[in-house]
């Protein structure tokens, strides 16, 4: 039976993860996954989509209702395509996570949450208690509802297919909400969620301003910037750059963790990243039991040498 | 109008949890339980609402054990006026717990419902979305502002890219995440005051739910453990290893 994969974009472009939910949907459904795009005004979006890899066809929902992902609109659009599909799949994001339950409770089935692992059709293998236990679940409802961790499962070439791109008829409104406004952080550098290298700023920072030698590093490293909760507490940084068990969860190349301790909150949005350097004044950090390199000093002295060293050897 | 805030009773958030030897879940005898630290963020907004004289009562509900009387009395003792048990030693999963809730609201008509956005325990992240769609009413996830006025709510959101705002009709299912308040402590006086307020008990039966497992927990293993711990001297150390060593820069 097929899959159906949730489209991550803001009508104009087609967002990364969603090729990390068509790489686990393609574990499950082999060539019989297709792609949902409901937005308003995003055929391009559509396009970018049949060009994945891999996917049989791009389903295109074109209308108001579906403009910003409003929930309670765009669940029964999935609902009316569900008896086509043995699975639903959406990146777990913070716009698949709002969609997805939703939609599993309409089809009275229960969700499977943040999938790390495909064992089969119907069992799934997937985080809880914050990465610190590994759950393995089978699933006994008709249609499985899924949303995807985007760091387990590496992303699919995202051209090399033509996708046929077929349209739906919209659901329309269930003129319960609207949108009102965002205000999304503007930033030149990669996405946390897809960036090959991370740096990361917590208390230790001490202020927001201080980030700026972060920036500094990070631009040399092409990489993201990201926080722990503690600094985004503190409002030194806006709250995407949370990484951590109810942040972002992140698996770089390289993660660099400055002024952070390391609580297990926060270990759990980046401990599966490749190699992972943490800077902290405090020896006894528990971020240090779990860094391959650990330097420990005053971050305010360490980051403009490393600055200059990575300058140097440019 | 009433306000029903959903609370749940976990392993705090500060114990380092242990997976069982014959990996049917996780160690929980003997251990420290608390109220998820989202549901606490929803008491308190429900809190505040009410000093607002938005709301005029607050209704606490959590399901489970017998145990969880201890989570309504925490939420009694931070200012919840009543509270409702759904008792039952079944393990409840998120569809089950959202059937639940709904016939509780259902009872008791609150136009507000406020819950965790997540609880800490299974990291599920479906109970309001879920409860929202059984009740046909919309929901607003991820909230770190509520601004209450006749018959909406406008709510500022925690979305990926940063802040996303939404007005939404009442009634409602509102959830909450990290940054909408920061709980209070009940107060010793409030927390004797707590053992005189009414929880009233029920079961999914009296409720005509029913609650079995849609999902199959088929094992609970360890994660692989990381091997880290190595100290570098200096940064150019740490330069040399990144680039020769692990190769990544």
């Amino acid at each position: 039976m097929a899959a159906l994969v949730v489209a991550e974009h803001d009508n104009a472009a087609l967002k990364p993860a969603t090729l990390n939910a068509v790489a686990a949907a393609k574990e499950i459904a082999g060539q019989d996954v297709d792609i949902l795009v409901a937005g308003k005004d995003c055929r391009a979006v559509a396009e970018a989509a049949s060009a994945i890899a891999g996917a049989r066809t791009v389903l295109l929902a074109d209308a108001d209702a579906y403009d910003h992902g409003l929930a309670e609109n765009v669940a029964p659009l999935l609902v009316k395509l569900a008896p086509g599909y043995a699975h639903l799949l959406a990146p777990a994001t913070t716009s698949g996570k709002n969609l997805m339950p939703r939609v599993a409770a309409l089809l009275d089935v229960m969700q499977i949450s943040d999938i790390s692992a495909v064992v089969s059709a119907d069992t799934f293998v997937r985080p809880i208690y914050a990465g610190n236990a590994l759950q393995t679940v089978q699933s006994n409802d008709l249609v499985k509802v899924i949303t995807v961790r985007g760091t387990a499962f590496p992303p699919g070439e995202a051209t090399g297919g033509s996708a046929p791109i077929g349209t739906v008829e919209p659901t329309g409104s269930a003129g319960l909400s609207e949108f009102v406004r965002a205000e999304l952080s503007k930033s030149e550098r990669p996405e946390l969620t897809s960036a090959r290298v991370i740096i990361s700023g917590g208390r230790g920072m001490q202020s927001g301003d201080n980030f700026h030698l972060l920036e500094k590093v990070a631009d040399k490293l092409g990489a993201a910037v990201g926080a722990s909760r503690a600094a985004v507490d503190a409002g030194f940084v806006p709250n995407d750059y949370q990484v951590g068990q109810t942040g972002k969860i992140v698996a770089p190349e390289l993660y660099i963790a400055v002024g952070i301790s390391g609580a297990i909150q926060h270990l759990a949005g980046m401990k599966d990243s490749k190699v992972i350097v943490a800077i902290n004044k405090d020896e006894e950090a528990p971020i240090f039991q779990i860094a391959d390199y650990g330097l420990v000093g005053d971050l305010f002295k360490i980051l403009p040498e490393l600055d200059a060293e990575l300058e140097r050897r440019q | 109008m009433k306000a029903l805030v959903a609370v749940k009773r976990v392993i705090d958030y500060n114990v380092k949890i242990r997976v069982k030897a014959d990996k049917t879940g996780v160690e929980t005898a003997n251990v420290k339980m608390s109220m998820n630290p989202f549901d606490e963020i929803a008491v308190e907004e429900a809190l505040r609402l009410r000093e607002a004289g938005t709301v005029s009562e607050i209704i606490a509900v959590s399901l489970g054990v017998a145990q969880c009387q201890e989570t309504i009395r925490t939420a009694l003792a931070m200012g919840a006026d009543r509270g409702v048990l759904v008792e039952t030693g079944a393990e409840l999963q998120p569809l089950a717990v959202a059937k639940l809730l709904k016939a509780v609201i259902l009872q008791e008509g609150p136009e507000i419902v406020i819950i965790g956005k997540q609880a800490i325990d299974d990291d599920c992240n479906q109970t309001g979305q879920m409860l929202s769609a059984l009740l046909g009413w919309p929901q607003a996830t991820f909230a770190s502002k509520v601004k209450i006025s006749d018959g909406h709510a406008e709510v500022t959101r925690e979305v990926d890219g940063g802040l996303e705002t939404v007005a939404i009709k009442l009634p409602a299912v509102i959830t909450t995440d990290l940054r909408l308040n920061e709980p209070r402590y009940a107060s010793l006086p409030n927390i004797m005051r707590a053992k005189k307020k009414p929880i009233v008990t029920t079961t999914p039966d009296a409720l005509g739910v029913d609650v079995t497992p849609r999902l199959v927990v088929l094992k609970v293993e360890e994660p692989p453990k990381r091997q880290g711990g190595h100290k570098v001297g200096s940064v150019a150390e740490l330069v040399d290893k990144l680039k020769t060593e692990a190769r990544v820069i």
